[in-house]
């Protein structure tokens, strides 16, 4: 029995400094404190559960490599449940945990508006005429790259080899409505001006099917075993391979056809069939034929195109639906899914240009054809890289993508909401309440626990390894009825622990 | 904004005097050509003004 999808995006921006020397260190970090000390308290993070080094296939690297996370970091937790963070070089916004994919696009969305209201609060610190530009692009088109990853609840009982080779189909096909565009190859060994345009700006990144590493070799599947709740009961599929979108009904298919996948695996409702033979190589072919006619070898030694696969998934989900209904996705965004995504992949079928209004690659790759025709320029001109960096430009009135009339889910004033409340569904509405209500009392929080400060010692750990706990309807008279978070604790009785957290600062 | 009207005054003006099928197909491959005339112009307008200075200068590190 499939379990409900929770999930969440993480979103590292590229950043450039304009007009004054930083490391993208100090800016990413100049970045989020613009943010956080416009608020009172900044909340820390706490680092007890994590453990990045452990891998699902059932041993642990945390011995062998250092924590890839720097503690002297700027690392907050915002009232909307969002983690907004440094990591490695870059500004990172982890939505809060979702029930839904489109209330997964709100906190895309409202990750966004964060951003921007960050590049706005650094301005204002900052000498006259330099900036903070953030953009929410996956590359620098000189073969660096940094990330965007969803998280999605899996049951632990779903043996991970088997979810793992199933689910890589999707991940290498998907890029055909969930492809952010690049222009030129960054590809090792191959030059840049080979490819003229892709449909991904990660694809050319990849090099194993299957492994541990983020940073070098990437893997389709990243086994991380980190799973943030019950680690018996679940896991969380940490997933590294995809772009991050600017078109929210990209990232609404992209979270929302991966979810109903894997609901799909944990039924037992996907079979092997559809199994590539050399899936690395396939997602970089895939990527670079914008025609979509390149076709890529099936284990069965049947060749398909991507778009023929994502048809073949697409009908297996519909006849899922049917049978099984949408619960894990909940039924009403499911539906929605099943319907959006059977009108890209027939869109894409007719014309790829018709869904100009809905998949990024394809936004894009019409201001880069029309520019190239207007002021005829050469495939390597400068021009046509710029149109690519700046589709992705945070800054409202430089960003491309909003003037290719991009349809929208999400209006701004939800948006604008949503970077401060948290969403009612998940664990996610207790720690942002938490937040808003005691912000001087919260001493530290992450994503399974909370810890206060209830005036004497010691602290006290809230544990929440149930992603489900914690909702609105569960939690939220308790929060109104305590006064102090003494109060709350006490209403809670054994469910909270002693904290051994050492506050830093 | 002028520009566009006028393009649209055209499309219309056309569609009254061609077969009725024809004139569809025509004034639907008029108005995309003049949304993506739109969109160029204002591309033209905010692209980057040096592009391949801004292009060289957006270096990243790797992340994840």
């Amino acid at each position: 029995m499939s379990i409900a999808k929770v999930l969440g995006i993480e979103t590292e921006y590229g950043i450039i400094a304009t007009g004054v020397d930083s490391s993208p260190v100090t800016s990413s970090s100049l970045l989020i404190n613009s943010y956080v000390s416009r608020f009172d308290g900044t909340i820390g993070w706490d680092f007890d559960a994590e453990r990045p080094g452990s891998d699902a296939r059932g041993f642990s690297l945390d011995d062998v490599f250092p924590q890839d996370i720097e503690m002297n970091m700027v690392n907050t937790v915002l009232t909307n449940g969002a983690r907004y963070y440094v990591d490695h070089a870059h500004p990172e916004v982890s939505t809060p945990e979702c029930r839904t994919a489109s209330e997964a696009v709100l906190f895309d969305r409202a990750g966004e508006e964060i951003v921007r209201q960050s590049m706005d609060a650094a301005k204002r610190v900052l000498p006259a005429g330099a900036e903070l530009v953030a953009y929410k692009n996956n590359s620098d088109g000189k073969g660096n790259s940094y990330g965007c990853h969803e998280n999605y609840l899996v049951s632990r009982s779903t043996p991970f080899g088997e979810l793992a080779a199933l689910i890589t189909t999707h991940f290498v096909t998907r890029q055909v409505f969930c492809g952010a565009g690049k222009v030129g190859s960054e590809f090792e060994g191959m030059p840049s001006s080979s490819v003229a345009f892709q449909l991904s700006q990660r694809a050319d990144f990849f090099e194993e099917e299957i492994g541990l590493e983020t940073t070098l070799k990437r893997p389709i599947i990243n086994t991380r075993d980190e799973p943030h709740c019950d680690p018996m009961k679940y896991r969380r599929l940490h997933v590294i391979v995809g772009d991050a979108n600017m078109s929210e009904v990209a990232t609404f298919l992209k979270l929302g056809t991966t979810a109903i996948l894997l609901a799909m695996i944990e039924d037992a409702q996907l079979d092997s069939s559809l199994v590539l033979a050399t899936p690395v190589a396939a997602i970089r072919h895939i990527s670079h034929d914008p025609t979509l006619r390149q076709k890529v070898l099936l284990d069965s030694g049947k060749t398909f195109t991507a778009l023929e696969l994502q048809d073949a998934l697409c009908e297996r989900a519909e006849r899922y639906a049917q049978k099984f209904g949408l619960e894990s996705v909940g039924e009403e965004d499911g539906k929605l899914i099943l319907r959006r995504w059977r009108e890209v992949i027939e869109g894409l079928k007719e014309d790829p240009m018709s869904m100009r209004h809905v998949i990024d690659w394809v936004a894009k790759k019409r201001i880069v054809d029309g520019m190239s025709e207007r002021h005829n320029l050469q495939p390597t001109d400068s021009r046509l890289k710029a149109i690519d960096l700046q589709y992705h430009d945070m800054r409202a009135d430089k960003c491309l993508a909003l003037r290719a009339n991009l349809e929208t889910m999400i209006n701004v004033e939800d948006a604008l909401l949503a970077t401060t409340t948290p969403p009612d569904t998940t664990r996610a509405y207790f720690r942002g309440m938490c937040l808003k209500k005691w912000p001087t009392d919260v001493v530290a929080a992450n994503w399974d626990s909370i810890v206060f400060d209830i005036g004497r010692e010691p602290l006290r750990r809230v544990p929440m390894m149930e992603p489900l706990r914690g909702t609105r309807q569960m939690t939220e008279n308790l929060i109104a009825q305590s006064s102090t978070p003494a109060e709350l604790v006490a209403g809670l009785g054994d469910q909270v622990s002693i904290s051994s957290f050492k506050p830093t600062n | 904004m002028a520009e566009k009207i006028r393009k649209q005054k055209n499309s219309k003006e056309r569609a009254s005097t061609e077969d009725a099928v024809e004139a569809k197909v025509s004034s639907k491959g008029e108005k995309l050509k003049a949304d993506l005339d739109d969109l160029l112009d204002e591309i033209d307008e905010v692209l980057e003004t040096n592009a391949e200075d801004f292009v060289k200068s957006y270096v990243q590190k790797g992340g994840e």
